[in-house]
């Protein structure tokens, strides 16, 4: 997979349009950051560019096929998706949970194979849950969840990574931790990662690419530093904000 | 965790002994093998008689008794995977209320008397268009709206049992009725097992199949769907199965609550709380309640046979007491 590309999405739902003739595109190695007011219709977006939500007009199209040609089942193997503050609803061990994440490669019975635990351990060891193993899911803290469910998410090895607000919950040491995993995954393991943020910071920092949405429509596109500026962030939030500094020192602060 | 079969295993050998306790034992009292051995000895008419009580009687009974109990354990673990409820139970879907409505408009219209089988097909009848009606009403929507469908189909089948003993011609009719809704295995015989069996199986095959889905269901809809879990063919399924599985056993047994509900939370914790590893334990769990309820049924030194259904209602509150009382402890 190298290439997802959105074609004039338009998505309505009880009479309001939620998305509104949304174009844009994404190709392997790139971290997208999606940001936007809330209402916005980013995760609206981001379940359309999953696969998850059919448009009512419009096409997304994977490396040249259409998503709507693909069997959820040959999807699941190339994406993975979290949505907000993912939960999971019985004790399992740390192992068990991260498990799940192969389900689309797994045979209809059966327990993991020599080379499934493997991976599984290869993950879990990758997002630091080593000593977490095979502790219940549900005594874990809010931290060591999250990175839980990233290892989910990756146990597969998908080419593509689609994350709901993977920040928000998170305390700034997690938050910032959280975000250099999605910035590696994409710079270093040459992934696709689209994920919605609030944390302007961080998405000025670590993104490499910045899609701006308000009321359904893209705002802006293009590389952090281009998009980010204060005319952008007035006319996307209605609040007035300065950006200060530049590359790695960039911050943004908002007028009182 | 211990072996990976482990739980089934203990499981297995607790349903082979109780399966020949269950042979064992009669309304006249127990016998211990040694006893047995010496009745079948020769060609007597007494060792003829014991021959057929063993063989038309204790031993279809032993058999309905697993596969009933199979069905709830196994039904019962299916639903609480899908909804992530540990409160489902069978009857969630209106099945084994149709399956009621079904058998005891057999026993008020008299067709129960015609044949032999009459109130099993009627009652597995009731459950199929239960189960139909749960599906239309329900199909399209989310596992919420599925359950809301099968709590409506409940009611109006129960509304209908209600009617029916309303309308009952004379007490005795009203009496046979409620007899036959509180559960029982007593007088079944082959003819019930050839019935019911094939559906129980069909179900349960149906239901075990949808292990992975469950598990992956355990991460909530959205990331069930991301996964490639078909979430409406997954409803369907369970439905199909519950239907084919719980109608089937209701039909021939009558109403037997907190089986279903129960066998599931007592496996759960023995298997790592994995939706898909709980299914088999479970089944094999809700065989071996069933079929120590049943024994218990024919042991308890009481003037009438006690109801199978009853003794399960008896005995499940205090557990299900205990149930809540841990979740106020663990949950706060």
């Amino acid at each position: 997979m190298s290439r997802i590309a959105a074609q004039s999405i338009r998505v309505r739902r009880a009479g309001r349009t939620i998305l509104d003739d949304v174009s844009v595109s994404a190709g392997a190695g790139e971290f997208v950051a999606v940001i936007g007011p809330n209402g916005a219709g980013k995760s609206t977006l981001l379940s359309v560019l999953a696969g998850l939500l059919k448009p009512d007009q419009g096409s997304v199209s994977l490396d040249h096929r259409q998503l709507a040609d693909c069997t959820p089942r040959e999807l699941a193997r190339v994406r993975a998706f979290l949505p907000q503050n993912p939960r999971c609803e019985w004790p399992l061990p740390v192992h068990r949970l991260v498990g799940l994440g192969l389900t689309p490669m797994l045979p209809a019975f059966g327990d993991f194979s020599a080379a499934d635990v493997a991976r599984i351990d290869n993950a879990v060891d990758a997002c630091d849950l080593t000593a977490q193993r095979d502790q219940p899911v549900t005594t874990l803290s809010g931290g060591e969840l999250a990175r839980a469910m990233l290892a989910r998410a990756l146990v597969a090895d998908p080419a593509m990574l689609i994350v709901d607000e993977p920040l928000t919950g998170l305390d700034p040491r997690h938050a910032q931790d959280a975000a250099r995993r999605l910035q590696q995954l994409a710079q270093v393991q040459g992934k696709l990662v689209i994920a919605s943020i609030h944390d302007l910071n961080i998405a000025l920092r670590r993104a490499t690419c910045i899609w701006a949405l308000r009321e359904g429509r893209i705002l802006a596109v293009g590389a952090p530093a281009e998009v980010i500026r204060p005319q952008l962030l007035r006319e996307l939030f209605d609040v007035e904000a300065c950006v200060c500094g530049s590359g790695a020192q960039a911050f943004v602060d908002f007028a009182p | 965790m211990k072996g990976k079969y482990t739980v089934s295993l203990w499981l297995a050998g607790g349903l082979l002994l109780l399966a020949l306790l269950s042979m064992l034992t009669g309304r006249s009292g127990f016998m211990t093998p040694g006893d047995l051995t010496g009745a079948l000895q020769g060609d007597s008419r007494a060792a003829e008689l014991t021959r057929l009580i063993l063989v038309e009687l204790r031993l279809p009974r032993t058999v309905l008794a697993c596969l009933v109990g199979a069905a709830l354990g196994l039904s019962g673990a299916v639903l609480q995977g899908l909804t992530r409820n540990p409160l489902a139970d069978p009857g969630l879907l209106g099945v084994s209320a149709g399956a009621a409505l079904g058998a005891v408009i057999a026993l008020y219209t008299g067709i129960g008397m015609l044949f032999a089988l009459a109130v099993p097909m009627l009652g597995l009848l009731g459950a199929l268009a239960a189960a139909t009606l749960t599906l239309s009403l329900g199909s399209g929507g989310g596992t919420l709206v599925l359950i809301l469908a099968g709590a409506a189909v409940s009611g109006l089948m129960l509304a209908g049992t209600a009617l029916v003993l309303n309308m009952a011609p004379n007490p005795y009719a009203a009496y046979e009725i409620t007899h036959w809704m509180l559960g029982s295995l007593a007088d079944r015989g082959w003819d019930q097992v050839w019935l019911t069996a094939p559906f129980i199986l069909v179900g349960a095959a149906l239901l075990l199949g949808t292990g992975r889905a469950l598990d992956a269901l355990s991460l909530g809809e959205q990331q069930a769907a991301s996964l490639g879990v078909d979430l409406s063919r997954l409803r369907r399924r369970v439905l199909v199965g519950t239907a084919l599985a719980i109608g089937a056993a209701t039909a021939v047994s009558g109403t037997i609550g907190f089986i279903g509900l129960v066998a599931p939370h007592l496996v759960r914790p023995l298997t790592g709380h994995q939706p898909a590893r709980v299914l088999w334990p479970s089944a094999m769990c809700g065989a071996l309640l069933l079929l120590l309820a049943d024994v218990l049924t024919r042991l308890l030194p009481l003037d009438r046979e006690l109801n199978l259904g009853v003794l399960t209602g008896l005995v499940g509150t205090p557990f299900f007491i205990a149930l809540v009382l841990r979740l106020k402890r663990v949950a706060p």
